[in-house]
C-alpha cells in the first residue's frame, strides 16, 4: 500500500472545475513530481491535500486513514506538512523560532507552566532548543539561529520554510517551487538539500516544480497536471519524453 | 375607547417611523462616504463622521458669522468637506498604500482625533445652536395626529436625489466605471491604464463632499453642534454600511434607513437608554450571521 | 544561549525601571517632596500601564486592534466595587478582601473576553476593530441601567429603575444606573498597584515566551502558516484576548477602589478611553512591552507637569499617531530614512573596508 492513495480528487469554484478526476498514488520514501503549466491547478491539489480547500469529489488516504476534507490543523497531525509557493514565514519571529513554531505540537506543556516557568517549561524548552537546532543545522541555519526570518536572503527563507515543515515530523512533505526565484547555484544547493532530507529523515515528497533541471535531476516520478487534469503518469524520464508533455509545456508558446 | 387609543398607537408608531426614516437618510448619506471608501481603498475612513462635524461647521460659521443664506452655506460646507476629504488622503492615507491595515486604522483613528481637537480648540467645546437650513414647513396628516417636519421631507428627498446620481456617475462616467474596477481589482485596473491613485482621490472627494451635505442636515435635525457631533453618528453610519454591504450603494440606503429605524424605534418602545446598545448589536448580529451585510460580495484569501 | 540571556537581561530592565521607579517615589513621598497633585497621579499611573501593556498584548502580540479595552476596564471595576460594595461592613480584612475584588474583577473580565472573543476574533482587522468598539460601547450601556441593591433577602438586579428592585425598608442600592456606584472603599494604594504592575509584567513576558505565546505570534505573522503547522488558531487567539481581558479587568478595580464615586462615562469607559490606551501602545511601540511602560506613565503625568499642554494634549496625541505611522510606513520617508540612518552609513563603512 502506498502511503499517500488520491482517487478521483476534484474540486470546483462557482461552476468552474478546478481539479478533475485527480490520482496519484505515492509510495513511502519516494521522491515525486507535479508538474504542469501555469494555472493548470498544481497548487490546487496541494491546497486540498492539506485541507486548505474541502474536495467536491474524492478521497485523499494517507498511510491507511482517510484525511479527506479535514482541517488543516488535523492534517497536519495526520503527517502532511508543506511550504508555500509565496514564501509564508513568521517575519517578526526569529529563525529558530520559527522552526520551535513547527515542534508546537511534539513538545507540549501548558500554558500556565510557560507563564510560571514550572519544570516542563524548562525541560521542554530545552529539548525543542535541541531539536531545533539539529534541524537547522542540516539547512545550515545554524549560524543565523537568532535572525530575524525576515532578515534572511531569499534562498536561505525558501529553506527555512522546509525546515519549518519538517519540524512538525511529518510523514509526507509537500513543497510548492521551491526553487522559484533561484539562481542555479542556490538550485543545485536545494536539490542535494532535498535528497538529504528523504536519506536522512527517511521522507516522502511531493513538489510542485517549474525547473525542469531539478524535477528530472530529483524526482523518481512524475504527474503531470494540464487544465485540471492528469496529462501523463509514470517514471520521470518516461512522462518526459511523452510528446503530449512536451506539447502541453512547448505548444502553447 | 379602544378604538381610539389603539389609533393613537398607530399614530405615534408611523410618527416614529417617519422620524427613524429621516435619521436612516442622514445614516445612509454618510454611510455612502464609507462604502464607497472601503470598496475602493479598503480601508475605514474612521475620520469620516469628524469631517460631518467639519461640515455642519462650516455650515453654522457661514450663516451665522458671514451671514449667507442657507443654500449658499450648504455649498460652502460641500467645498469644504470636499478640499478637507483630499487634503486628508494625500497627507495621511496616500503614503500608506502599502502598510499593514493596523497602520491605516490607527492612523484614521489620530486624523479622526485630530479633527475633532482642533475644533476643539477652535470652537470650544460648548454646544452651539444651530440654525436648521431648511425653511419649509411641517405637514400635518391625519387631523395633525402625523406630523412631517420640512427637514425630515428635505433629508429624504436629498439622500433619494443623491442615491440616484451617484449611481448613474458610476454606471455611465468613464470616472465612474474606473472606480468599479479599482474596488474590483486595483492590480488589474492598473494594467489596464486606469490611475488608481486618483481614482481613490476622487472617491474621497465625492464621499467627503458628501459628508459636507449630511453635515447640514444632520445639525438641522438635530441642532446642537460640538466638536463631537459627528463621530457617533459616523460610527452608526459605518455600522449602516455594514449592515448593507459594504461596498454596495443600494446596500448603504437600506442599511442606513434600517438602522435609523430600528433606532427610533427601540428608543420610543424599548429604552432611550439602550437605542445605541441595541444598534451596535444589530452590528454584532450581521457580521456573524452575514459578514458581507445584506447587499454585498465574498472575498476570500488567496493561499 | 545569546538570545535567551539577551532577552533576560531586556526583561529584567523592565522590571528594572519600575522598581526604581517606585522606589523613588516612596522616597519622595516620604521626604514630603511630592505634592498632593502628583500623590494622586500615583494610581492611576499603574491604572494606565496595566490598561497599555494588557492591550499591547492584545494589538502587539496577537496583531488584532481592539478598540473596546476599555469596555474590560469597566467590567472589572463595576464587579469588584460591587463585590467590595458588599462586603465592606462584614469586617473582612480590607486588603485580603481587596486582593478578591481583583481576582474577581479579572476573572469577570477574562469571562466577558472570552464571550466576546468567541464571535469576534472569527473577524478579522477593520472589522474586528469595528465589533470590539460596540461591545465596549455596549458593556458602558448595560452599565447605565444596571441597578443592584441588598435588603434583609438578599441582592436584587434591575434593569430599568430602583424602584423595580422592590427593596424592602431596611434595603440599600448600592449599583444606581448613570450614578453608578458610591463609597466604594479606598483600598488601592500605590504599592498594590505597583505590585499588580509587576505581576501583569510577569505575565505578559512568561506568555510571550513559551510556546503559548510563540503561537500567538505565529498567528499574528501568518495565520495560514500556523495552521499547516498544526496551531490551532481560534484557541490561541482567544487565550490572548481573555488574559488581555483579565488584566483590563484588573486595572478596573485597581481604578474603582481609588474613586469615591465609580460611574461609567464616555470619557473613562467609552471608546474614547479606548484609543487613550491604544495611543500610549503605539507610541511605546506596538509590542514593545517595556515601552507601553514608560509611555503610559509619562503620558500619564505630561498632562499635569505642562499646565498649558493638557488644552493642546490630545491634537498632539493625535499628530503623533499620524506621525509615527507616516514614520514608518510612508515610502519617501523609509527612503530618506535608509539613506541617512546612521546604522546603515556604518554597515557601508565596513562593506567598503572589506572591499579594500
Amino acid at each position: 500500500m502506498a502511503l499517500l492513495d488520491v482517487t478521483g480528487l476534484g474540486i470546483s469554484f462557482g461552476g468552474l472545475r478546478a481539479v478533475d478526476n485527480f490520482d496519484i498514488h505515492i509510495e513511502k520514501g519516494s521522491l515525486y513530481g507535479l508538474i504542469g503549466p501555469n494555472g493548470a491547478g498544481k497548487t490546487t491539489v496541494f491546497n486540498m491535500l492539506t485541507g486548505v480547500y474541502k474536495p467536491t469529489d474524492g478521497t485523499i488516504v494517507l498511510d491507511g486513514e482517510n484525511i479527506t476534507g479535514k482541517k488543516a490543523i488535523q492534517i497536519n497531525r495526520d503527517g502532511i506538512a508543506r511550504t508555500f509557493q509565496n514564501i509564508r514565514l513568521f517575519k517578526e519571529l526569529s529563525v529558530i523560532d520559527n522552526v520551535k513554531v513547527g515542534l508546537h505540537n511534539d513538545y507540549a506543556y501548558s500554558t500556565l507552566a510557560g507563564i510560571f516557568r514550572l519544570p516542563s517549561y524548562y525541560r521542554q524548552e530545552k529539548a525543542m532548543n535541541e531539536k531545533a537546532m539539529e534541524i537547522l543545522k542540516v539547512f545550515d541555519l545554524d549560524g543565523e539561529y537568532d535572525y530575524l526570518a525576515s532578515n534572511l536572503p531569499y534562498g536561505k527563507q525558501r529553506k527555512l520554510e522546509i525546515a519549518r515543515a519538517l519540524a512538525t515530523d511529518p510523514k509526507l512533505l509537500l513543497l510548492d517551487e521551491p526553487a522559484a526565484g533561484m539562481n542555479p547555484n542556490e538550485t543545485k544547493e536545494l536539490m542535494e538539500t532535498i535528497q538529504l532530507i528523504r536519506d536522512k529523515f527517511d521522507m516522502t515528497i511531493l513538489l510542485i516544480e517549474h525547473d525542469m533541471k531539478l524535477v528530472a535531476g530529483i524526482c523518481e516520478k512524475l504527474t503531470v497536471l494540464n487544465f485540471g487534469q492528469v496529462l501523463a503518469q509514470g517514471d520521470t524520464s518516461e512522462v518526459l519524453k511523452n510528446p503530449e508533455v512536451i506539447k502541453a509545456y512547448l505548444g502553447d508558446d | 375607547m379602544t378604538r381610539i387609543a389603539g389609533r393613537e398607537k398607530v399614530m405615534s408608531f408611523l410618527n416614529y417611523l417617519i422620524s427613524g426614516l429621516s435619521l436612516g437618510s442622514v445614516y445612509a448619506i454618510i454611510a455612502l462616504g464609507y462604502t464607497m471608501v472601503y470598496g475602493i481603498a479598503k480601508m475605514l475612513n474612521f475620520a469620516h463622521g469628524d469631517v460631518i462635524m467639519v461640515g455642519g461647521f462650516a455650515v453654522y460659521m457661514s450663516m451665522n458669522a458671514l451671514g449667507l443664506n442657507p443654500i449658499l452655506a450648504v455649498i460652502v460646507s460641500i467645498i469644504v468637506c470636499t478640499v478637507l476629504g483630499i487634503v486628508i488622503e494625500k497627507v495621511a492615507y496616500k503614503p500608506l498604500r502599502k502598510a499593514t491595515p493596523l497602520a491605516v486604522l490607527i492612523t484614521a483613528i489620530g486624523v479622526s482625533y485630530f479633527l475633532q481637537n482642533l475644533a476643539l480648540l477652535i470652537f470650544g467645546s460648548d454646544a452651539k445652536l444651530f440654525t436648521s437650513v431648511v425653511n419649509i414647513k411641517a405637514i400635518s396628516l391625519a387631523n395633525g395626529q402625523i406630523t412631517i417636519t420640512g427637514e425630515t421631507i428635505v433629508t429624504i428627498v436629498v439622500c433619494i436625489i443623491i442615491m440616484v446620481v451617484l449611481s448613474l456617475f458610476i454606471k455611465k462616467t468613464k470616472a465612474g466605471q474606473a472606480m468599479l474596477a479599482v474596488s474590483e481589482d486595483k492590480e488589474a485596473a492598473e494594467l489596464m491604464g486606469i490611475n488608481v491613485n486618483k481614482t481613490i482621490s476622487l472617491t474621497f472627494a465625492i464621499g467627503s463632499g458628501l459628508a459636507g451635505i449630511a453635515g447640514a442636515l444632520l445639525c438641522s435635525a438635530y441642532p446642537t453642534l460640538t466638536p463631537y457631533t459627528g463621530s457617533m453618528p459616523g460610527i452608526k453610519a459605518f455600522v449602516a454600511a455594514v449592515f448593507g454591504g459594504i461596498g454596495s450603494i443600494p446596500g448603504a440606503l437600506i442599511g442606513g434607513l434600517l438602522l435609523g429605524v430600528i433606532e427610533n424605534l427601540s428608543k420610543a418602545y424599548i429604552s432611550s437608554q439602550m437605542a445605541d446598545a441595541i444598534v451596535f448589536s444589530v452590528l454584532i448580529i450581521v457580521l456573524l450571521v452575514k459578514p458581507t451585510g445584506l447587499l454585498g460580495k465574498k472575498i476570500s484569501e488567496k493561499v | 544561549m545569546k538570545n535567551m540571556s539577551k532577552q533576560l537581561k531586556s526583561n529584567l530592565i523592565t522590571y528594572g525601571i519600575v522598581i526604581v521607579f517606585y522606589l523613588l517615589m516612596m522616597i519622595l513621598k516620604g521626604t514630603g517632596n511630592l505634592s498632593s497633585l502628583y500623590r494622586g497621579l500615583l494610581v492611576p499611573i499603574c491604572v494606565y500601564t496595566i490598561m497599555a501593556v494588557s492591550l499591547n498584548l492584545t494589538v502587539g502580540i496577537l496583531g488584532e486592534l481592539s478598540l473596546g479595552h476599555a469596555g474590560f476596564m469597566c467590567v472589572g471595576a463595576f464587579t469588584s466595587a460591587l463585590f467590595s460594595m458588599l462586603l465592606r461592613d462584614s469586617g473582612m480584612n480590607s486588603i485580603v478582601r481587596f486582593i478578591i475584588a481583583i481576582l474577581l474583577g479579572a476573572l469577570v473580565a477574562a469571562l466577558a473576553g472570552v464571550i466576546i472573543g468567541i464571535p469576534v476574533l472569527r473577524l478579522k482587522g477593520d472589522y474586528l476593530a469595528i465589533v470590539t468598539l460596540a461591545f465596549g460601547e455596549i458593556i458602558k450601556n448595560v452599565v447605565n441601567v444596571l441597578y443592584v441593591g441588598r435588603d434583609s433577602n438578599g441582592v436584587h438586579v434591575s434593569f430599568k429603575d430602583a424602584a423595580s428592585l422592590n427593596l424592602l425598608p431596611d434595603g440599600e442600592v448600592i449599583v444606581k444606573g448613570p450614578q453608578g456606584i458610591t463609597g466604594t472603599p479606598n483600598d488601592s494604594t500605590f504599592t498594590i498597584g505597583i505590585i499588580m504592575l509587576i505581576i501583569v509584567l510577569f505575565v505578559v513576558i512568561n506568555f510571550v515566551n513559551s510556546r503559548s505565546g510563540r503561537a500567538v505570534m505565529a498567528i499574528r505573522d501568518n495565520r495560514i502558516a500556523a495552521e499547516s503547522v498544526g496551531i490551532n488558531i481560534s484557541k490561541f487567539k482567544l487565550m490572548a484576548f481573555a488574559i488581555s481581558a483579565s488584566m483590563a479587568g484588573a486595572a478596573g478595580a485597581l481604578y474603582a477602589h481609588n474613586l469615591a464615586t465609580l460611574n461609567a462615562l464616555p470619557k473613562n469607559f467609552g471608546y474614547n478611553m479606548s484609543i487613550m490606551i491604544l495611543v500610549y501602545v503605539v507610541l511605546g511601540g506596538i509590542g514593545n512591552i517595556r515601552g507601553s511602560v514608560i509611555a503610559a506613565t509619562i503620558l500619564t503625568v505630561l498632562p499635569e507637569l505642562l499646565r498649558g499642554f493638557s488644552d493642546y494634549r490630545m491634537l498632539i496625541y493625535s499628530v503623533v499617531l499620524i506621525a509615527l505611522m507616516l514614520f514608518n510606513w510612508s515610502p519617501k520617508i523609509l527612503d530618506f530614512r535608509s539613506k541617512y540612518s546612521v546604522k546603515n552609513w556604518i554597515s557601508k563603512k565596513r562593506d567598503n573596508k572589506e572591499e579594500v
